[in-house]
């Protein structure tokens, strides 16, 4: 072999020339064979060597230039979880037949399809587009939302929803508005304009993303079970045709140099790396592709997102019968100076490939010719098991597409357990000074509320649409977002998300239960009954063995989760090389879980509404400050263990809430969590106003603990409920059948003619007007 | 008093769905004979004193870091104006 590697920099791949044609000659598969030396720049597209010389192997020859286009792109570890693969398989293995009972499409395909009755199903994937919206949030941030709904289009489901979970460097670092501001303009804009309401998600704030957010963005997507369609192609003789937006020179290269190495934002790019997405374009494909739906014009159906055609060809054709011819030449193209590699790679928005009978194909061109819709007739499905891609008249990609898409390389990464873990877990923050005085736990308290990661996050909430379609029952503040689904029954779904850092950075796998377990209450709090999870599992370089520990850990952790819950994980994402400069994020796997409620009309509101409410907490508390916001926010510290998961008690929990909510017993319902009772008390005060005074001493006395564990321990398990007073006895009733510890803290207040307030009996009483500025006054601060 | 005219235009590869937009709506209008429109910016910066390499210099360095992105736009023209 004389082909050495070349070397390249990460930052050089980022201004790559796409160095792939010798003058105007074509590389085409003859050519390869008969030139079988050339020198090929796999290095800069981002291949390895063995990797590059198993595609040798594989295609008996050295790979066209086309070819090696798309198995670099294929076989990035963005498209092809070479590195997360072996660990992810525990998402398959860890289940019971009771999980999948009501799962029409589990993980693998575009999203996970889960039937929630009434002839109804719902589709929802969470995705990450975290390194273009570094470099160019506005537009990054907002194709992110378009990917992630063409995902849900493509399974044969209107988008009806869509959230974020955010994160964020510094709060008062410079380069944080500027990417705040573009990421949370980028989504608006785009969601807006496609008229889909964001019912929520998280917004976090750390210096371990500084130069590297998080946008995680996540869709649902609703169907009758008669619509669903899959990404395969199947029946020779179909028709392979594309539609949607043209293909442009944009974004090529994306998928396997930003998304799955180290990237500079420094110096222009020769090609820009990053997509311009149009969302109205998106809104007619919507419409458009479920009118084909409807008309049943199409067998099977993908959307283009990363990787573009090389993606979509290779998995349809893979999924399918196994072979598919292909005319490059009819791509319908923004620039005509596009080679055919750069088609191959292309990442343009807005563009999806569906398989098509011969004879329905002119219903098929009906339909997108009303919508206007471009569309071109690419090639046909056929039973050769190749992918054959030509262009000029020559053939210049021949390859087993199950070898592109599916039998990509697969890494058992090194491991290697983090040592300085020990000393980090040993440092708890059950030794930090703990006020006593009434007045210092108000400031505290007060503090909390108004910190970057507790304050209120309406300033970018209120840049969203929440209510558009007219179908949202709950939404940011709510613990959940709710959507109705059937406006004849009221028929609805619950989405939560959630993920901390803190605590997987401290335990990956108990972390990432906690994240299961905080997004299971989220949504169980709303009334809903949580029936399954798509994960976003944001880690550093997998190139890392400490890094890989984590990851390992988190799934693990996550699937375990999952079984003992009883719910299944349906799809998701994995994203690498998270990291500012060399330093990796903290562990950050995002879980969003999806619950069904049978009528959006017993939604429970997270807020006090009435005066004169009992006020009950329902769950044990325990010192559990390592990792807290408190800790974070007062001492500046970040050690110990996480407070522990039991995931028996969340499900029991979820139970429990379910039969009160059932039995319309509970008036508001708030989870526990960052920030401990203190900052649920705050929320379900301001959510409407209503104060309300709150004593601890018993609760104090029943679980040992001093006043400000009780406000600011973060154990897990909790919720507090407000109960009408005439169902006071039988909601404590219900608790003691089911054995759910319950303590009743406070009374919402009924003081007539008294300017609302929090009041802890004998230490501190403020009033909500101070609370809401301090809590609202946050990212205005720093943001508007 | 001098002029400086800033041009910007977003980079050729990539998507201008505002250009995209107009050049469908001329097609509804039922003019063909324009294939395709692109649209970009034009920035005046106006100010008192004579256009010398010092300034030219200012405004490239403005038009490239403020009035531009550089991963989706290019500045295509610098130029003086005079008013």
């Amino acid at each position: 072999m004389t082909t050495s590697p070349v070397e390249s920099s990460p930052a050089d791949a980022a201004q790559i020339d796409m160095p792939f044609v010798d003058g105007p000659l074509v590389d085409t598969v003859e050519r390869a064979a008969t030139n079988p030396e050339r020198e090929q720049p796999y290095a800069a597209l981002g291949l390895k060597e063995d990797e590059y010389l198993k595609i040798r192997e594989i295609l008996g020859r050295r790979p066209t230039s086309g070819e090696l286009a798309m198995y670099s792109v294929m076989w990035s570890e963005h498209c092809s979880y070479k590195s997360s693969k072996v660990w992810l398989r525990q998402f398959g293995q860890k289940v019971t037949p009771e999980m999948t009972k009501n799962l029409m499409v589990g993980m693998g395909e575009n999203a996970g399809v889960i039937d929630v009755g009434e002839g109804w199903a719902v589709t929802f994937k969470i995705e990450s587009h975290n390194h273009p919206s570094y470099i160019e949030p506005f537009q990054g941030a907002a194709t992110g939302v378009g990917g992630i709904v063409r995902d849900i289009i493509s399974m044969g489901a209107r988008p009806v929803a869509v959230m974020d979970a955010l994160r964020f460097g510094a709060i008062d670092s410079p380069d944080t508005a500027r990417v705040v501001h573009g990421v949370v303009s980028g989504i608006s804009f785009y969601a807006n304009c496609l008229g889909l309401p964001n019912i929520g998600g998280e917004t976090y704030f750390d210096s371990v993303y500084q130069a590297n957010p998080l946008v995680n963005a996540l869709a649902v997507g609703v169907l009758r079970h008669e619509d669903l369609h899959l990404a395969n192609a199947r029946g020779v003789g179909n028709k392979v045709v594309l539609f949607g937006a043209r293909t442009g020179g944009d974004g090529i290269g994306g998928a396997s140099i930003l998304a799955s190495d180290s990237f500079s934002a420094s110096g222009p790019t020769k090609r820009p790396a990053v997509q311009v997405g149009d969302p109205f374009a998106e809104k007619v494909l919507i419409e458009c592709c479920l009118e084909l739906f409807r008309d049943d014009l199409v067998e099977g159906i993908q959307d283009l997102g990363a990787a573009g055609i090389s993606c979509a060809t290779s998995e349809l054709a893979s999924n399918g019968d196994g072979g598919m011819a292909v005319d490059l030449d009819r791509v319908l193209l923004r620039d005509p100076s596009l080679t055919a590699e750069e088609i191959l790679m292309s990442e343009s928005q807005e563009r999806m490939m569906a398989i098509v009978r011969p004879e329905k194909l002119d219903a098929f061109m009906a339909v997108v010719g009303k919508w206007e819709v471009e569309t071109s007739v690419l090639g046909e499905v056929t039973d050769t098991g190749r992918l054959i891609i030509t262009w000029r008249g020559e053939t210049i990609v021949d390859v087993d597409p199950r070898t592109v898409a599916v039998d990509g390389p697969v890494y058992d990464r090194p491991i290697a357990y983090p040592t300085w873990i020990d000393e980090l877990n040993a440092d708890s923050a059950s030794g930090l000074a703990r006020p006593t005085a009434g007045e210092e736990l108000a400031a505290q308290v007060q503090a909390l509320a108004a910190s970057a990661n507790l304050s209120d996050k309406s300033w970018i909430t209120a840049q969203y649409d929440r209510y558009v379609m007219g179908n949202t029952a709950l939404s940011y503040p709510d613990d959940g977002g709710m959507v109705r689904v059937d406006e004849e029954s009221g028929l609805g779904f619950a989405v939560a998300t959630d993920a901390n850092g803190r605590y997987c950075y401290l335990d990956p796998y108990q972390g990432a239960q906690l994240a299961l377990a905080e997004a299971y209450r989220n949504v169980a709090v709303t009334g809903a009954t949580p029936v399954a999870v798509s994960d976003c599992l944001n880690f550093g370089s997998p190139e890392n063995p400490e890094v890989m520990w984590q990851f390992s850990k988190s799934v693990e952790g996550l699937a375990d989760g999952c079984l003992e819950l009883g719910i299944p994980v349906t799809g998701g994402n994995v994203s690498f090389y998270n990291q500012t400069g060399n330093v990796p994020i903290h562990p950050t796997p995002v879980v969003g879980v999806l619950g069904v409620i049978d009528d959006v009309a017993r939604r429970v509101p997270s807020g006090w509404q009435d005066e004169g409410h009992n006020i009950y907490l329902l769950g044990i508390t325990s010192l559990e400050l390592d990792g807290s916001a408190w800790a974070g926010l007062v001492h500046g510290h970040l050690g110990g263990r996480p407070p522990a998961v039991d995931l028996q008690r969340e499900k029991e929990l979820a139970g429990l809430l379910n039969g009160g909510t059932k039995e319309a017993l509970i008036g508001s319902a708030h989870d526990l969590a960052d920030g401990g009772l203190a900052q649920a008390l705050v929320e379900s005060a301001l959510r409407f106003g209503i104060g309300a005074r709150i004593f601890l001493d018993e609760l104090c006395e029943r679980d040992g603990i001093d006043l400000a564990t009780a406000l600011f321990s973060e154990s897990t398990g909790r919720v507090i409920v407000s109960v009408p007073r005439e169902d006071d006895v039988r909601f404590v009733g219900l608790c003691e059948a089911r054995r759910y510890p319950v303590q009743r803290i406070g009374v919402t207040d009924g003081l007539p003619d008294a300017a609302p307030s929090l009041n802890l009996q004998g230490m501190f009483d403020i009033s909500l007007a101070d609370l809401r500025a301090g809590w609202s006054g946050t990212l205005p601060t720093h943001f508007a | 008093m001098p002029t400086i005219v800033v041009e910007v235009m977003p980079k050729a590869e990539l998507l201008d769905p505002q250009g995209k937009a107009v050049a469908g709506a001329l097609a509804r209008l039922g003019s063909s004979t324009f294939s395709s429109v692109r649209i970009g910016k034009r920035f005046e910066l106006t100010f008192d004193g004579p256009v010398d390499d010092a300034v030219l210099a200012e405004v490239k360095d403005i038009a490239e870091t403020l009035l531009s992105n550089a991963v989706i736009e290019d500045v295509v023209g610098i130029h003086a104006d005079a008013l």
